[in-house]
């Protein structure tokens, strides 16, 4: 007989698999109640350094040309659909679906991940503009990466709902600190091991799993996130994000499943640019 | 006291009567003391104190007066958003910086925070004795109120003890009562435990009114081990002679976490006494940003950012 080797679910910070640095872990049961993992519950101090890597990783990500983003996220997806079925377990396992539905919402969450890769190199083509002045310049208008983005995927949705959330930011250049959801966490702990060896460097996509009540107000008062995907958050949690989130400006959205380019536009802002003509 | 009179036997035989460090005892004392968890009004109170211990230091080749006088202006006021700060312990530069460092922190209210200047060939110390003096005398005369200086650390390991001790009473005496001594041993490169010890010992007999560990040019710098020998050194050199003799770590203290564990070393060895500017200080440029950061968190309740302080 075989014992079985078991899995110490771990957040994902700057690249590496460490655990809570508060110790805790918290109980995640599958759809019939039955205990089946225990996820790290990160806390402050762990979002405090996720923030601290994704901030590290900002220039190089967002400096790296659009079509070489492109083409990282594009091999995430290769990557993703290598682990098909460790997702179809995971999301049968929480979500208590069938195995063709959930089969169906992995090739759902890869096909939207490579849609959004797309968009890399075409969102400022799209959406920048050249702006007619009265003067001797070129105007131009290009959307930009925010900065570091916080985000909170939905909670019922356990993988093509984090895709959703955290595709388009990845794609507008943005690093982010992904809250997965509450309870079904594991499909985003997998989508760690596959950003882990996948190209996209470390720092671009920190992950951690716990209580969203207890990490949503660290996040929205953090002087260093630029914005927040707030899908993951409640009604009530929201509100109060907005509100802690005021004193740096924060840009906060939240959607509903919407697959579309104004989903990475919301984490971009416009930057404009006078050149001379002539000279 | 006098513990040897300078001669290679005598030096020897001194160093001879020292207790040897039990390796695998540091790491694990060390180790241990790292792990001590400072909370709430004690962290406050360490960060500020920390804060007051730093040699705000820029070392580099590139180095230009106007960054030198960025950081003056930074030591006097490290946050100018919150008069409650409390400035750091010193500057330190190169010798040619010295004197804009003074002029800028006179003209900005710095008038108690002394100038460092790390002289002596730093870092290498590969140089003559002639230029040695040089370098010192013009550290001095541009108003350098503390020397940086390097160990043989050549001489050293290859037990020729009476050149490295007599370099160090010989920049002592240049310094005489004008400058402090800092006398830099270059930990990373003396290989054991038991060569730190048996340096720390050399330099206070020849001398030093500081040690200090690194150059910050050498990997591995400031290791929790290292500075506990230290430490341990300057207790027992005090208990021998009732002197007290400040340690200086510097090299990879980067954040507030680090910062506080050299704290905790300092009160468990050599005791209370020496968490005071006067005794111990911190050679660091990065750390004064986190310790503002992790202070402005505290102070207002929520993470702040790297765009709250400045880049330097």
């Amino acid at each position: 007989m075989r014992i079985d080797v078991k899995k110490t679910y771990k957040l994902y910070i700057g690249g590496a698999f460490p655990r809570s640095e508060s110790g805790r872990s918290y109980e995640v049961n599958n759809s019939k109640g039955v205990f089946i993992a225990n996820p790290s519950q990160a806390s402050r101090k762990d979002l405090r350094d996720a923030v601290v890597a994704a901030r590290a990783a900002q220039a190089g990500w967002s400096g790296a040309t659009a079509f070489n983003r492109a083409q990282i996220l594009y091999r995430v997806a290769e990557i993703m659909e290598g682990r098909t079925s460790q997702f179809v377990d995971e999301i049968v396992a929480l979500e208590g679906v069938t195995p063709a539905a959930a089969k169906k919402q992995v090739e759902e969450a890869i096909d939207l991940w490579v849609w959004y890769s797309g968009w890399c190199d075409k969102i400022s083509t799209i959406y920048g503009a050249t702006n007619p002045v009265s003067g001797s310049f070129y105007n131009f208008t290009t959307p930009e990466a925010m900065g570091v983005v916080g985000v909170f995927a939905p909670q019922k949705s356990s993988l093509l709902g984090l895709v959703q959330s955290l595709a388009p930011v990845l794609a507008a250049g943005n690093t982010a600190i992904l809250v997965a959801s509450e309870k079904f966490p594991l499909p985003a702990i997998s989508l760690s091991e596959v950003l882990a060896t996948s190209d996209i460097p470390g720092g671009v996509v920190n992950i951690l799993t716990g209580i969203t009540a207890e990490l949503a107000p660290w996040m929205a008062s953090h002087m260093d996130v630029d914005a927040i995907d707030a899908s993951g958050l409640s009604a009530t949690q929201e509100k109060e994000a907005r509100l802690e989130g005021v004193e740096n400006l924060k840009r906060i959205f939240a959607f509903k499943g919407d697959q579309t380019p104004q989903r990475v536009l919301a984490f971009m802002e416009n930057k404009t640019v006078w050149h001379p003509i002539g000279i | 006291m006098i513990l040897t009179d300078g001669s290679e036997s005598s030096i020897k035989s001194f160093l001879r009567t020292l207790s040897p460090v039990d390796q695998v005892g540091a790491d694990a004392r060390a180790a241990m003391l790292a792990t001590r968890s400072i909370k709430t009004s004690s962290k406050v109170w360490a960060i500020d104190i920390a804060i007051s211990m730093i040699d705000l230091t820029t070392l580099e080749g590139a180095d230009t007066p106007g960054k030198v006088r960025a950081i003056c202006t930074k030591a006097v006021r490290p946050d100018p958003s919150d008069p409650t700060v409390p400035h750091v312990g010193a500057i330190c530069v190169y010798n040619d910086m010295v004197k804009i460092a003074r002029d800028q922190l006179d003209a900005s209210g710095g008038h108690d925070i002394p100038v460092a200047a790390v002289s002596t060939a730093f870092p290498s110390g590969r140089a003559s004795l002639d230029v040695k003096q040089r370098d010192t005398e013009d550290a001095i005369a541009s108003g350098a109120q503390e020397i940086d200086m390097v160990i043989d650390r050549g001489a050293f390991l290859s037990g020729n003890l009476a050149k490295v001790f007599s370099e160090i009473e010989f920049i002592k005496g240049i310094c005489g009562d004008k400058a402090h001594l800092k006398v830099i041993l270059e930990t990373g490169e003396l290989v054991t435990y038991d060569n730190v010890r048996k340096a720390s010992f050399l330099a206070m007999a020849a001398g030093a009114d500081f040690i200090k560990t690194s150059t910050g040019k050498v990997t591995p710098a400031a290791t929790a081990p290292v500075v506990l020998i230290m430490l341990e050194a300057v207790r027992d050199y005090y208990a021998m002679t009732g002197k007290k003799i400040g340690v200086k770590p510097a090299g990879g203290i980067r954040n507030t976490k680090d910062a506080i564990k050299q704290l905790v070393l300092v009160n468990e060895t050599a005791g209370p006494e020496w968490l005071n500017p006067q005794l111990f200080r911190i050679g660091a440029s990065a750390l004064l940003n986190d310790l503002l950061l992790q202070r402005m968190k505290i102070r207002d309740g929520h993470y702040a950012g790297p765009n709250y302080v400045t880049l330097d």
